[in-house]
């Protein structure tokens, strides 16, 4: 059977299971462009979900807080660290409890649109994924609402 | 319990322990000592009611009050953060009471400083102590908390009010009905909460024959500032308005309930009906607000 190939990467991070369509969206929001070499894969098929978007980079890992953003906009992924063509861990992400600075309350009203607040939110659904503001108490969807990597 | 910001943190047992220690304070069964206790009423935004309420219940426990109403006369109005103002304020009282336009503000505070804080109302988004009193209210009126029927009428969209009191109710079984202007209804997130939790509800436009199923009905004001369009204000303003004719045929308990102030919602013939509720409920703050802050300053006997 013939096979979609995407070139290894020797040293670096595979994002897998990448809900389709949102390939292009993590990407841009962790700033990957430029940095190294960066292939993505779009509408790749797949066994667990139909369709699904890849992302190989080298040379890069990820923060604590740059996995929080992958997960909330694709809590499907997998996030795999190659070392010299190898796989040296597999983690499938889930969804943390508690969000801090990385998601902009959208609401003008809230205290962190008026005070140099970090902002808190809670994940109140995770299918699809929404949250919870901790100041204003409102609840958005993950596409409401500004990721914003500080 | 530390503060008091939302009533989502409230369980049922701590609202249920508010609701009989109100009872006991009221009885005279309890009187917790507020002697040499100060509070600082912090009111950004307009109130009376509420504001009067805090000052009342702490002042009959032999507390005190200092009071700071709007930001004209304050450092805000010369440019100091809102966080030191807080911290400043926390160095003179035993407690804080605060009621803001801003959503989040009270959390905020309770951020601040080390002493509790109260959440007095927080822009569209939560006004527990008012919630807790509506409930206090209702045990007195209906003898219970669980499965009643109760209708909310009027601004239930931009309405702190009504916000808490649906999150206070999701604990007792209620079969609710909500009677507002379509763009006037409740929040689609605050909808989908009682869904989750099972709470039977309805949406409707009209309140008609529906009063005569009701044990309860929750009026609430048509509140202009909270209108950017003055026209849509006056369009609605009066629709819903509640008058005696109305009142044939409700169940013998049934009860009117208003938080005040009211302006065209209730027609002031209703007043001197079995069904009018609202003056004795503005009175229930009081004993409700005297047993939060006695809870939180641990004043209890």
């Amino acid at each position: 059977m013939k096979q979609l190939k995407v070139d290894a990467i020797r040293n670096g991070t595979v994002i897998d299971h990448i809900r389709a369509g949102n390939g292009l969206p993590v990407a841009n929001l962790l700033n990957l462009a430029g940095s190294d070499i960066l292939m993505i894969g779009v509408n790749f098929p797949s066994n667990k979900y139909v369709r699904k978007d890849l992302i190989k980079i080298e040379n890069r890992r990820f923060s604590a807080s740059e996995v929080n953003i992958i997960t909330l906009i694709t809590p499907t992924a997998t996030l795999i660290t190659i070392e010299d063509y190898e796989v040296v861990e597999k983690i499938a992400l889930k969804l943390p409890k508690r969000i801090e600075k990385l998601i902009l309350c959208p609401n003008q009203n809230c205290i962190t649109s008026r005070e140099n607040i970090d902002s808190k939110f809670n994940v109140v659904e995770d299918n699809p994924v929404k949250v919870r503001c901790g100041y204003c108490e409102k609840k958005y969807s993950i596409e409401e609402v500004t990721i914003n990597l500080v | 319990m530390k503060d008091l910001i939302s009533m989502r943190e409230l369980s049922k047992k701590d609202i249920l322990a508010l609701v009989d220690i109100s009872g006991k304070i009221e009885a005279g069964e309890i009187s917790p000592d507020l002697n040499r206790k100060v509070a600082a009423l912090i009111f950004l935004e307009p109130s009376t009611r509420t504001h009067f309420s805090f000052d009342t219940a702490m002042k009959r426990l032999g507390g005190q009050t200092i009071s700071m109403i709007g930001t004209e006369t304050t450092s805000l109005k010369k440019g100091e953060s809102f966080s030191d103002t807080l911290k400043t304020i926390s160095m003179y009282a035993d407690i804080i009471v605060i009621r803001s336009p801003i959503e989040g503000a009270a959390r905020y505070a309770s951020e601040c400083v080390n002493i509790p804080v109260i959440n007095a109302g927080d822009g569209t988004n939560q006004h527990p102590t008012q919630s807790l009193l509506d409930l206090y209210s209702i045990v007195k009126t209906q003898g219970t908390l669980e499965n009643l029927t109760l209708g909310i009428v009027g601004d239930l969209k931009h309405g702190r009010t009504v916000h808490s009191l649906v999150q206070a109710l999701s604990h007792f079984s209620p079969t609710l009905y909500f009677f507002s202007p379509s763009f006037l209804k409740m929040p689609d997130d605050l909808l989908d909460d009682l869904a989750a939790k099972g709470i039977r509800f309805e949406v409707r436009k009209e309140i008609d024959e529906t009063i005569y199923d009701l044990d309860l009905l929750y009026v609430t004001r048509i509140q202009k500032e909270r209108f950017s369009d003055l026209e849509d204000y006056e369009r609605v303003k009066g629709s819903y308005r509640i008058t005696r004719a109305m009142l044939a045929g409700v169940k013998t308990h049934f009860k009117i309930f208003h938080p005040l102030p009211r302006v065209d919602e209730i027609s002031p013939e209703v007043d001197d009906t079995s069904c009018a509720y609202y003056f004795q409920q503005a009175k229930n703050g009081v004993y409700m607000r005297q047993a939060i802050i006695s809870t939180l300053l641990e004043c209890l006997p």
